[in-house]
């Protein structure tokens, strides 16, 4: 457990909180990160998911889209990146002001996926560094979720070492997987 | 029956009908391909062909496996008589055949695609030049002979992007392989495109 303790300050109180000038700029940075999608294959329809009321990508203060890379934080490379669109990923990318992040949405943007030939850009991390890649094809809006929490996490941290999001684990495939390999631990049941 | 339209053929272009054949409902007739154009205006105009559908061209490249290199691949329906033909032209190196822009003018972007891909020069296209690929693009990806894994990016990888495993150098695609890696590292090998 950690011993940090917390303090909520409500309209009415008075007080004050220490803090480095670093982490509360991070922190500021972490909750508005403005989006640049640049959007181009299946994966589309993941992000749409991502972005409307059901996942709502809003909740994290991650669901402004600029449709300049100038007012934007976040690039979202969103599908396929082909060699003739790397050039224009690039000069997006370049074109984005300080401080920028890059998110490879899908196994396409992360290393190629199954596009194995002349035409296809093999990761954008040719091109442009990424910080959070999210695999799948397409990931589930929830790992897309985490790719982001971890992406913030990270941005906290102010580390900008590429970060992968793990697949997730279902805890009862787990409990059940565990008791059918050791039989000393039994698989809970609700009559237990 | 399409059949009639390949008997229509042999009986007025004779000698330039190479072959026929119908299999499994597709009937086709390789032509020579000096009467390429010929052959496809007739298709189009005559009224018992009345041919005026163009569904699509391509090409294949067969170099392990017979002469001449090259098969030019045309499907044209009739939306009229509801039939549907396949033409295939021979065509050795350097390819080429007379464009059907003019014909049907669907064959244009087609004609251009085979370009791309093939470098098969379409004679009389009204613009011929690469549709797909980029302009700096050099040689043809389809042909045979151009190795399956390379690359030609139009901007430079960041020299800290991720280094590829062995047998794959840094122009090529991912870092697990193909299944027949072997075969194609080899063949690559041979053509001297390696990275040094």
């Amino acid at each position: 457990m950690s011993q940090t303790q917390r303090y909520v300050f409500e309209g009415s109180q008075q007080g004050f909180a220490t803090t480095r000038l670093e982490d509360l700029l991070n922190w500021a940075k972490k909750y508005s990160l403005f989006q640049y999608p640049f959007v181009t294959a299946c994966c589309a329809m993941e992000f749409m998911a991502l972005a409307s009321p059901r996942f709502d990508m809003a909740r994290f203060g991650a669901e402004a889209p600029r449709f300049s890379p100038r007012q934007s934080d976040l690039l979202w490379v969103v599908g396929t990146i082909s060699q003739r669109q790397a050039p224009i990923l690039k000069t997006v990318y370049d074109q984005m002001a300080d401080p920028k992040y890059v998110l490879a949405f899908g196994t396409c943007a992360s290393c190629g996926g199954f596009y194995d030939n002349y035409t296809t850009l093999a990761g954008i991390d040719k091109v442009v560094p990424v910080d959070v890649y999210v695999p799948g094809c397409p990931p589930r809006p929830e790992s897309v979720i985490d790719g982001l929490l971890l992406l913030q996490d990270k941005i906290q941290r102010g580390d900008r070492t590429p970060g992968i999001v793990k697949p997730r684990t279902d805890p009862h495939q787990v409990a059940k997987a565990l008791a059918e390999h050791s039989p000393l631990v039994p698989l809970r049941t609700s009559k237990s | 029956m399409s059949k009639r339209v390949l008997d229509r053929l042999n009986q007025v272009f004779g000698d330039a009908i190479l072959e026929t054949h119908s299999q499994h409902g597709d009937d086709t007739a390789v032509v020579e391909a000096s009467r390429w154009r010929e052959v496809a205006r007739f298709l189009r105009d005559d009224e018992r062909c009345a041919m005026n559908h163009f569904i699509d061209l391509t090409a294949v490249d067969y170099s392990d496996r017979r002469e001449p290199r090259y098969e030019v691949v045309l499907h044209i329906r009739s939306l009229e008589k509801l039939h549907r033909v396949r033409l295939k032209a021979r065509i050795g190196e350097p390819p080429s055949i007379d464009s059907l822009a003019e014909v049907w003018a669907g064959a244009n972007w087609f004609e251009r695609e085979c370009f791309d891909m093939f470098g098969v020069d379409f004679v009389g296209h009204p613009n011929l030049r690469r549709i797909l690929l980029y302009p700096e693009f050099v040689g043809h990806p389809l042909r045979k002979d151009y190795p399956a894994q390379m690359t030609q990016p139009l901007v430079e990888y960041r020299p800290e992007a991720i280094g590829k495993l062995p047998p794959f150098s840094e122009h090529e695609g991912m870092p697990f392989g193909r299944q027949t890696h072997d075969r194609a590292a080899a063949h690559v090998n041979a053509l001297g495109f390696t990275d040094e």
